[in-house]
């Protein structure tokens, strides 16, 4: 059950990688875009891959009438997400350090990575309800309208995960290093989870 | 007869031996495979990059071309001393002061020889310079821009020619002159030169911090003319050589009375004893009047200042800085080799080749061995300082580059060829043809203790050439030899723009990281800047009305103007808001009596249109800009100069 906990504490720690590293990452190349604009997803706010790529992508963006990308301030998820991670890795590191000093089982470990998967998910579909307005509620007024085959209005939602070809752009959206960090703590965590039924069920048969 | 067979035999040997190597490499004789790999050597596939700039000299179009080798892509033009329609450089009001001389607005100017910063004799790709020979005038090139930021005149100076070569450092910016005049400029007699006029050679110092010109002082030399010159470097860094013609003083039929001296000189100038001399207090103050122009990158905009005083300096007045080298045939080049060893008299009337030794010359120096002066400056012994003598077999040489293995290579005007020989040994290795009479010729820092000896370009100095006639006039020609094997091979041929003198080359990866994609908008320190849409407007002082606008695709803001009348003189003070790499704006009103301007991202440029017709004129963009390029747009109304209609303005209303 030590290292069951050892690693309960040390696994909610990867989430603090989500401070300092991208959630999720967005790229958008085109033959005009020889090097792709791109924007990084943090939990606090929308970035450029490089300087002025936001201002690009907006400045594109305008002819189909999309909105400008939110700032920081116009989301409430921007600043309630770094409370969240931050409440979860307290819990978290909080459980182990109780496991560690056997005042909880190890079902704690498995109720904590449920709660966060619950998040995740939450989080998810936040992100996806985002691009969808994102990429549907379109100016009425915009420059360019244009229809798919059937005669429905093109909506320019990007792809919640892999690659998409929108009008001359190719579009991949894909986990970046803060999302890949987080994962890697949530495995340590169900592995201390395993870990600690396994050394529970030893002491029990004992 | 036995001797004979010898020799018969040795010929089968070696051509035996030919034979041999071609079929080693797989190479067979016939043109085809031949031309199939020099194309090979240039072909820079589409979406590749060339592994060297060349900067050429534009020679009478004032401006500097940017090429890429081995393929022999022209990428840009830069504007240095003529003004350019194409981006409005010398017709926008940011860049009229940069033409500014104490001869007025000079619009254009004859460009020779680019030279590129060096740190430690090594080439450092920080700035490039190139002389105005017509109105003496250095300028300083910006490699991270490739734009022209700085141009100062230099004073009692005439065909500013042997320049714009750089010390190891880039400690000096030399110029000489190649006309001698009157020093200072006096009304006299024509006739009278001989003794009266003065050959001015200048030191302009180059801040390292950011590259400001400044004119240090000049050597006022007897009056010959001073036609090319080049910097010593490693052993020999400190002096400065000079090729001088008309020793004779002649001042007409110069094509016969300049030719007559058998020998004319090379005049080495230890400028680190005159450097020394002149901070001591050394020198003669006198007074000038010459233009020092300054684009600043942030302000986006040019400053003339005039300047007053020039310091000159007797060159009898310093013993031991300066001295006179015999060289047979009124040299045209000057050269020194990457070890700073050998400096190459080319005797432009002569088959040979001239090298002096610089531990020669030093130490005929020191054993004080003259054979004479001229006016007050020894002469030393041709035979003392002699190193060697090329005998080519060609007909003109005009100027030497280096490779990084102790090799040199002659251009030959009159016999139209480059000749490879041995520094050392002075045997010829190679001669090429080139197509036609070759002047200049380039190898990447084959002028620097560091050369790239992969490729050599030779610049032709007449029109006619191997292309499609194109009537009378024609763009000079350019041929690329590569130069990595013991023998020379003609790779391609390219046209070049202006007729180039001269030109300077550099690997790619030197510039191409550092070369800037926009000007940043929140660095934009321009005095008539619209930094938001929101300072958008029109502003009326008297007659002059400002027009503060900004651009973003697609359109100007604002793009309804009313309120203008006839004889007003109207600035459009254009702002471009992108900040997007290869996204500029242009700018242009029906009746501009000037260039359109094309606008950077970032950049902020004026333009002055004095309207004479009452009317509703439009202006446009004049970049394609985006798919809505055509609509980018807009309309002045211009009332009669006597009406009472209030400026307003307006987007989208």
């Amino acid at each position: 059950m030590k290292k069951a906990s050892i690693l309960m504490i040390v696994g909610p720690l990867f989430l603090l990688g989500l401070y300092a590293f991208p959630l999720w990452n967005i790229m958008l190349g085109a033959p005009q875009y020889p090097e792709p604009l791109g924007m990084n997803i943090h939990i606090d706010g929308i970035r450029d891959v490089n300087e002025f790529d936001l201002q690009n992508i907006d400045g594109l963006n305008h002819y189909i009438g999309m909105r400008k990308l939110p700032k920081p301030e116009e989301m409430w998820e921007f600043s309630t997400f770094p409370i969240i991670i931050g409440g979860m890795v307290f819990l978290g590191v909080l459980i182990g350090l109780l496991g560690y000093f056997k005042k909880v089982s190890y079902i704690w470990f498995m109720g904590w990575f449920v709660v966060m998967s619950i998040l995740g998910v939450l989080g998810m579909y936040d992100f996806n309800a985002w691009m969808i307005d994102y990429g549907t509620n379109l100016d009425p007024n915009a420059i360019m309208k244009l229809s798919n085959p059937d005669g429905t209005p093109m909506s320019y939602k990007p792809p919640l995960f892999g690659h998409a070809k929108m009008l001359n752009f190719d579009v991949t959206s894909l986990p970046s290093t803060g999302a890949w960090m987080m994962f890697t703590g949530m495995m340590l965590i169900l592995a201390a989870f395993f870990m600690g039924r396994k050394t529970s069920k030893k002491t029990k048969t004992l | 007869m036995k001797k004979y067979k010898h020799y018969v035999f040795a010929l089968l040997g070696v051509s035996l031996l030919l034979a041999g190597c071609g079929n080693q490499t797989g190479k067979s004789s016939s043109n085809g495979a031949l031309s199939s790999s020099a194309a090979e050597k240039v072909y820079v596939a589409p979406g590749e990059q060339d592994e060297y700039y060349a900067f050429l000299s534009g020679g009478y179009s004032g401006n500097l071309t940017v090429y890429g080798l081995p393929s022999g892509r022209m990428f840009k033009e830069i504007p240095v001393f003529s003004q350019f329609p194409t981006s409005g450089y010398g017709y926008s009001e940011e860049t009229k002061p940069m033409l500014n001389t104490s001869f007025g607005f000079v619009p254009w100017d004859d460009a020779h020889h680019p030279d590129i910063s060096q740190t430690n004799g090594e080439l450092d790709g920080r700035w490039i310079f190139i002389n105005g020979n017509n109105t003496p005038r250095i300028a300083r090139i910006s490699l991270s821009t490739f734009e022209t930021e700085e141009i100062i005149e230099v004073p009692n100076s005439a065909g500013n020619h042997s320049s714009s070569f750089i010390t190891e450092n880039t400690e000096y910016v030399v110029a000489g002159t190649r006309f001698s005049v009157p020093v200072p400029q006096r009304d006299m007699p024509i006739n009278e030169y001989k003794g009266n006029f003065k050959g001015a050679l200048s030191f302009i110092s180059v801040a390292p911090e950011n590259g400001r010109l400044n004119l240090e002082f000049q050597v006022l030399m007897p009056g010959f003319n001073y036609d090319l010159s080049h910097p010593g470097r490693g052993k020999s860094h400190g002096w400065f050589f000079f090729t001088t013609y008309n020793t004779e003083e002649a001042n007409s039929l110069m094509e016969v009375n300049s030719s007559q001296n058998d020998k004319d000189f090379i005049a080495a100038i230890n400028w680190k004893k005159i450097e020394e001399y002149v901070k001591n207090g050394g020198g003669t103050k006198m007074p000038a009047n010459y233009a020092h122009n300054v684009y600043d990158e942030h302000t986006h905009t040019g400053t003339s200042t005039m300047k007053k005083e020039v310091l000159t300096v007797d060159p009898t007045e310093v013993p031991g800085a300066v001295f006179f080298l015999p060289t047979p045939k009124s040299p045209h080049g000057c050269d020194v080799d990457p070890t700073g060893q050998y400096i190459i008299g080319n005797g432009k009337l002569s088959a040979d080749l001239t090298v002096h030794s610089f531990d020669k010359m030093i130490a005929a120096i020191e054993g004080e061995k003259f054979d004479g002066e001229a006016y007050g400056i020894p002469i030393l012994k041709f035979e003392d300082v002699l190193a060697g003598t090329v005998k080519s077999g060609g007909l003109g040489p005009l100027h030497t580059e280096f490779d990084a293995n102790g090799n040199a290579y002659t251009t030959f005007f009159i016999s139209s060829e480059v000749v490879k020989w041995k520094l050392g040994t002075w045997e010829v290795i190679d001669r090429k043809p080139t197509f036609y009479s070759v002047g200049h010729l380039m190898i990447p820092g084959g002028n620097s203790r560091k050369p790239f000896g992969k490729y050599v370009v030779a610049m032709n100095k007449i029109t006619k050439d191997r292309y499609l006639p194109t009537g009378p006039e024609m763009e000079h020609s350019a041929q690329i030899y590569d130069i990595s094997g013991e023998k020379m091979e003609l790779i391609y041929d390219f046209p070049t723009h202006g007729e180039p003198h001269y030109a300077a080359g550099c690997p790619a990866e030197l510039l191409a990281p550092k070369s800037k994609k926009i000007y940043r908008l929140s660095e934009n320190k321009h005095e008539f800047a619209t930094i938001s849409p929101n300072d958008a407007r029109v502003e009326r002082n008297g007659k002059e009305v400002h027009i503060y606008m900004s651009t973003i695709r697609s359109h100007f803001t604002p793009d309804n103007i009313e309120g203008i009348k006839v004889g007003d003189k109207v600035y459009f003070h254009i702002t471009n808001h992108e900040q997007d790499f290869d996204v500029p704006h242009g700018f242009s009103i029906i009746g501009q009596n000037t260039s359109e301007l094309l606008v950077m991202p970032g950049q902020t440029k004026t333009s002055i249109w004095e309207p004479k017709k009452v009317g509703v004129w439009p202006f446009y963009c004049t970049d394609f800009c985006s798919a809505l390029h055509q609509e980018m747009q807009g309309y002045v109304r211009v009332s009669p100069a006597n009406s009472n209609i209030e400026l307003s303005w307006s987007l989208g209303e």
